[in-house]
């Protein structure tokens, strides 16, 4: 296969692969713009919450935590932990496209969402042979049906919002959304023992100035989910 | 937005953006192949599980739309989406059953 086949190929490959998040992204913008609406952002700052920050768990934080008043600082500051693990994507990526060049890895970077590197990870890996050029193709690929329609369904949810009664509890939405992705999360022991931690902490410190005890917590359940995982893996040294 | 001025809000977008954008570029872009260490690595991985079950919690017990009081519906529902995501192990499969627990706890209990 020549050069530009192979990219072709790749990149309608990524394409593939991304369509099926189509059934993730879309509910979930749809939910963004929804909430981001109700909460009292004009359409311009919804919209610039899915274009210029484009993380979905990132942007219901930011969106919950300025609801509840919370000072800028730990927004922010909680918003971007939620967002830390990206840190790990980028490193994963870069033995594969760090020598890109430097606008390309610009773009890969904007749109590293959590599907595009989960299945650029695993194309990688079991297509060691690929040029760079046909993995940045892929990569392109599965962005292409993802990201733009991350847009249109936060555009959508916060032109509909609006007219949706209050009988369909859609306040709850948000919730849900964050427990709908908590769950796949709880891997393991030491996942589940962070998140027991977060919840205890930040209910019993839910006096203290809003998002103040949500930062204590999550300190607390992060030095958890760490220990624990030291703990069973001395565990089962000991016992192998 | 109640209590931020509209620059305010734009400004949070913005730096959320930046710094988002500057993790994701941070090994691509400047540091390279380094490997980050065990430890670090060992924290990061605890960074979600340790953020939003805090965030969600006071959420579930104590919801806006009832005014803070606590409600039969939105914990059945809360616990049907958290139950629904370890099972399945997707997110689309615990949202639409946590709706859907919502919907049908809602419609019986009133």
């Amino acid at each position: 296969m020549s050069e530009s086949a192979a990219i072709r190929d790749a990149y309608w490959r990524g394409v593939r692969h991304g369509l099926p998040f189509l059934l993730v992204i879309v509910p979930f913008g749809l939910l963004f713009g929804v909430a981001a609406t109700k909460a009292g952002l004009d359409l311009a700052q919804v919209m610039g919450f899915s274009i210029m920050v484009i993380a979905g768990a990132a942007q219901f934080t930011a969106l919950q935590l300025m609801g509840d008043h919370a000072p800028v600082v730990l927004v922010l500051a909680a918003s971007l932990a939620v967002n830390l693990r990206m840190a790990m994507y980028s490193a994963a990526l870069t033995p594969h496209l760090g020598k890109a060049k430097t606008w390309q890895k610009a773009l890969v970077a904007y749109f590293m969402v959590d599907q595009a590197y989960a299945l650029a990870a695993n194309e990688y890996e079991s297509h060691r042979e690929m040029s760079r050029a046909a993995k940045l193709a892929y990569y392109a690929g599965v962005c292409t049906p993802v990201c733009p329609n991350w847009y249109v369904a936060t555009l959508v949810g916060a032109l509909v919002g609006a007219q949706i009664p209050p009988e369909f509890a859609l306040d709850f939405a948000v919730p849900i959304t964050f427990l709908a992705m908590i769950g796949p999360a709880l891997r393991t022991l030491a996942h589940v023992a962070a998140a027991l931690v977060s919840v205890v902490g930040a209910l019993a410190l839910s006096f203290l100035p809003s998002g103040v005890g949500l930062m204590i917590a999550a300190l607390a359940a992060m030095v958890t989910g760490a220990q624990v995982e030291l703990w069973v893996a001395r565990r089962k040294a000991v016992q192998g | 937005m109640n209590g931020y001025s509209d620059a305010l809000v734009w400004g949070i977008i913005a730096a959320l953006g930046v710094g988002t954008f500057y993790l994701r570029f941070s090994f691509l872009g400047f540091l390279g192949d380094r490997q980050l260490p065990e430890w670090a690595l060992r924290y990061l991985r605890y960074t979600p599980v340790a953020v939003l079950p805090g965030l969600v919690a006071p959420l579930v017990l104590w919801p806006s739309g009832t005014g803070g009081e606590t409600d039969p519906a939105r914990l059945i529902a809360a616990f049907a989406a958290l139950g629904v995501g370890v099972m399945t192990r997707n997110t689309l499969w615990a949202i639409l059953g946590g709706l859907g627990a919502l919907y049908l706890s809602l419609w019986l209990v009133g």
